[in-house]
């Protein structure tokens, strides 16, 4: 248990090495930031003078490794807007994403499971197509296409929602559901596939043959084992918790994490785009580790060890 | 007509097949199957793979998935279990009819610790819980013979070999004291010193329970050993049966004796030559008389004419064949 966990956080660190690396190559190789901040016109010695502040003056592995080092020390730069400090910037907007994203992952669930739930015990019957049917619309609809008919009917003809602010919970209504459909239909196909696998298990057919009723075999034999592979789809979701409204907070206009990266990222404001990046990396590393330890619990087959009896 | 020729019933049936079909998706696997089994008596079930020995008892107890079409009657003491509400199939499964199956790796649930599945079963038919039903189990565990059986109870079906989980099917099956168990290859997918044991432990709680005992297998050794009545099935049709005696020692069909010629102890240079050719016929395109006719060294025209039914041989052997004097 020790090792299977030690190698999960030292997978886990790698991954975020990996992320925070890419995130400076790409940024650095996608121009010149004193170019885009203070616009070509700016004399040459004002520009000179941003580089020098800024370390973009020194060659580029020197930057690299100061960064990691200020990383590790906690010190994620300052905004070159505003010089504020990223980490605050980017904080200080991760409310309002997870006053969307969480209800969002909550409706995901609860919508999707339960469809893929009965589509697979009612397969092939009407309520298996009409879920089917509903997950693929669900998930090809682009969600800004979504948002905007949602706003279109909802907000502009029947004016029963507002399109936009944030002064009420029934702003976050439209794009909670904007944001969820896609996931709820991702989640339906997949459990509903995975439920399809488990009850054509020969246990299912031993639990019957025991006498156990239909229901309590869905509920105590096959839910359980479905449950395995669905984790995976739901510990994604999580991930994307902070970074996964980008397109919805702009179409609702939402001082979201996901705006302020939209922002940051045409602005060339790196600071802001490194600590945006390395957050969604930290989130996204953490739910696939929950996800790992999920499976030693849903699994007993992943823990190793035999845990009793002698052989 | 009382099947497998019982003719004075002297006991009454445990159970009672008569005219047994089912069709996947229209194409029919079996085609009118009639068996009889008494209280405490060891049945065994033999045929070539796809002829319906499994079929046949999923079909009873109400265990075929949805496309499956089951028509005729089966009837346990009084009562007809084809089209019974699930409430009753819920309480003849597992408590008066017990089944395990091949591969007992795969038939327990792997998230389950094996001592809770089997106090389900306790809890189903014998209303245990708690202490009283961990105790149970494990009294059982000790009764097949699975070393450690406080242990084990904690264990995952990973965590044990093939024989002990087949061990485990077993405790569960007589957590309700069936009447019946039907052991469909129960030993197909083990090892054979584990063979002998299980099939060992099968006898033993068998006599044990005074259970009767229905026994598939495409192993005849293990069948005449095992039982003392024997059906053989050719392609969802019962197609002979009787004493095992009778079917070991004067088989009387074709493929009876085809079967028992490829039997590994009886071959003998001149027997092999007997051992069946051909291949078992597509449900979906069977022959029009005898199903067997295309692999029969003794098909006439006659036996393209219509499916021979069981005739009598002698007291209690039958055999489906136009070549047995009537
Ligand atoms: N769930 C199913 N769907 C469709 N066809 C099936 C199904 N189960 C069995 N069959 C068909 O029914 C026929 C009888 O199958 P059955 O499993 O009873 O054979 P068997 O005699 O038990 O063979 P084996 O010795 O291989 O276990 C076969 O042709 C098989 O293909
Ligand atoms: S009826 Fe004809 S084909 Fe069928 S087993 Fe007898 S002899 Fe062979
Ligand atoms: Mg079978």
């Amino acid at each position: 248990m020790i090792g299977f966990l030690g190698l999960r956080l030292l997978r886990a660190a790698l991954t975020i090495v990996l992320v925070v690396s890419f995130a400076f190559i790409v940024l650095r190789l996608s121009g010149d930031p004193a170019m885009t901040i203070m616009s070509p016109e700016a004399p040459p010695e004002a520009i000179a003078a941003f580089r020098t502040a800024w370390g973009l003056d020194r060659p580029v592995w020197e930057q690299y490794f100061s960064y990691f080092g200020a990383i590790l020390q906690g010190e994620l730069g300052q905004s070159m807007r505003d010089g504020r400090p990223a980490m605050a910037v980017v904080l200080e907007r991760i409310p309002a994403t997870l006053m969307l994203t969480i209800p969002a992952l909550i409706v995901k669930v609860g919508i999707g499971v339960p469809a893929g739930v009965f589509a697979a015990l009612y397969r092939n019957s009407w309520i298996d197509r009409l879920v089917m049917a509903l997950a693929v619309a669900g998930f090809t609809v682009p969600s800004f296409v979504l948002g905007l008919i949602l706003v279109l009917i909802f907000a502009v003809s029947l004016g029963w929602l507002p399109s936009g602010g944030q002064d009420s919970w029934r702003n976050i209504i439209l794009p909670v559901i904007t944001m969820s459909l896609g996931g709820a239909g991702v989640l339906a196909r997949f459990t509903r596939s995975a439920m399809l696998e488990v009850l054509g298990q020969p246990y299912i057919r031993t639990a019957t043959a025991k006498g156990v009723p239909w229901a309590a075999v869905v509920r105590g034999h096959a839910l359980p084992n479905a449950a395995i592979p669905t984790v995976t789809i739901v510990g994604f979701m999580v991930g994307t918790l902070i970074a996964g409204a980008v397109v919805v907070e702009s179409v609702f206009s939402w001082p979201g994490v996901g705006r302020l990266l939209v922002v940051a990222v045409a602005n060339r404001d790196l600071a802001i785009v490194q600590c945006i990046l390395l957050l969604v990396a930290v989130t996204m590393v953490t739910a696939n580790f929950i996800v790992d330890l999920l499976y030693g619990v849903l699994d007993p087959r992943l823990r190793g060890t035999a845990s009793t009896g002698a052989h | 007509m009382p099947a497998f020729g019982v003719q004075s019933s002297v006991m009454e049936n445990l159970i009672s097949i008569r005219g047994l079909t089912v069709a996947f998706d229209g194409v029919p696997a079996l085609r009118g199957i009639d068996l009889d089994v008494q209280p405490g008596e060891a049945v065994g079930l033999v045929g070539e793979s796809g002829c319906g020995k499994s079929v046949t008892w999923l079909a009873a107890l109400g265990l075929l998935p949805g496309h499956a079409a089951v028509g005729g009657s089966v009837r346990l003491g009084g009562q007809e279990l084809l089209g019974a509400p699930a409430q009753t199939l819920d309480k003849v499964r597992g408590g008066r009819v017990a089944m395990i199956f091949q591969d007992p790796a795969s038939a327990l649930n792997p998230v389950i610790r094996v001592g809770r599945q089997v106090e389900e079963a306790l809890r189903l038919h014998r209303g245990l819980t708690g202490a009283a039903a961990r105790a149970e189990a494990r009294r059982l565990f000790e009764q097949v013979g699975i070393p450690d059986p406080a242990g084990r109870l904690n264990s995952f079906a990973h965590e044990m070999s093939g024989g002990q989980n087949q061990r485990v099917m077993i405790a569960m099956a007589l957590a309700g004291r069936p009447d019946l168990l039907i052991a469909d290859e129960p030993t197909t997918a083990l090892d054979a010193t584990i063979q002998a044991q299980i099939l060992d432990l099968l006898r033993r709680v068998q006599q044990d329970h005074g259970m009767a005992l229905v026994l598939i297998s495409h192993d005849l050794g293990v069948v005449a050993d095992l039982c003392s009545k024997v059906g053989v099935m050719y392609a969802g049709r019962m197609i002979e049966d009787g004493s095992a005696d009778q079917i070991f020692q004067s088989p009387s069909h074709p493929y009876t004796r085809g079967l028992l010629a490829a039997l590994p102890e009886m071959i003998g240079p001149r027997r092999r030559l007997e051992a069946i050719q051909g291949a078992v016929p597509n449900p979906a395109d069977m022959p029009p008389g005898c199903a067997f006719a295309p692999r029969c060294t003794q098909a006439g025209s006659d036996c393209d004419a219509g499916t021979p039914n069981l005739r009598r041989v002698a007291g209690g052997h039958r055999a489906a064949c136009l070549r047995i004097a009537a």
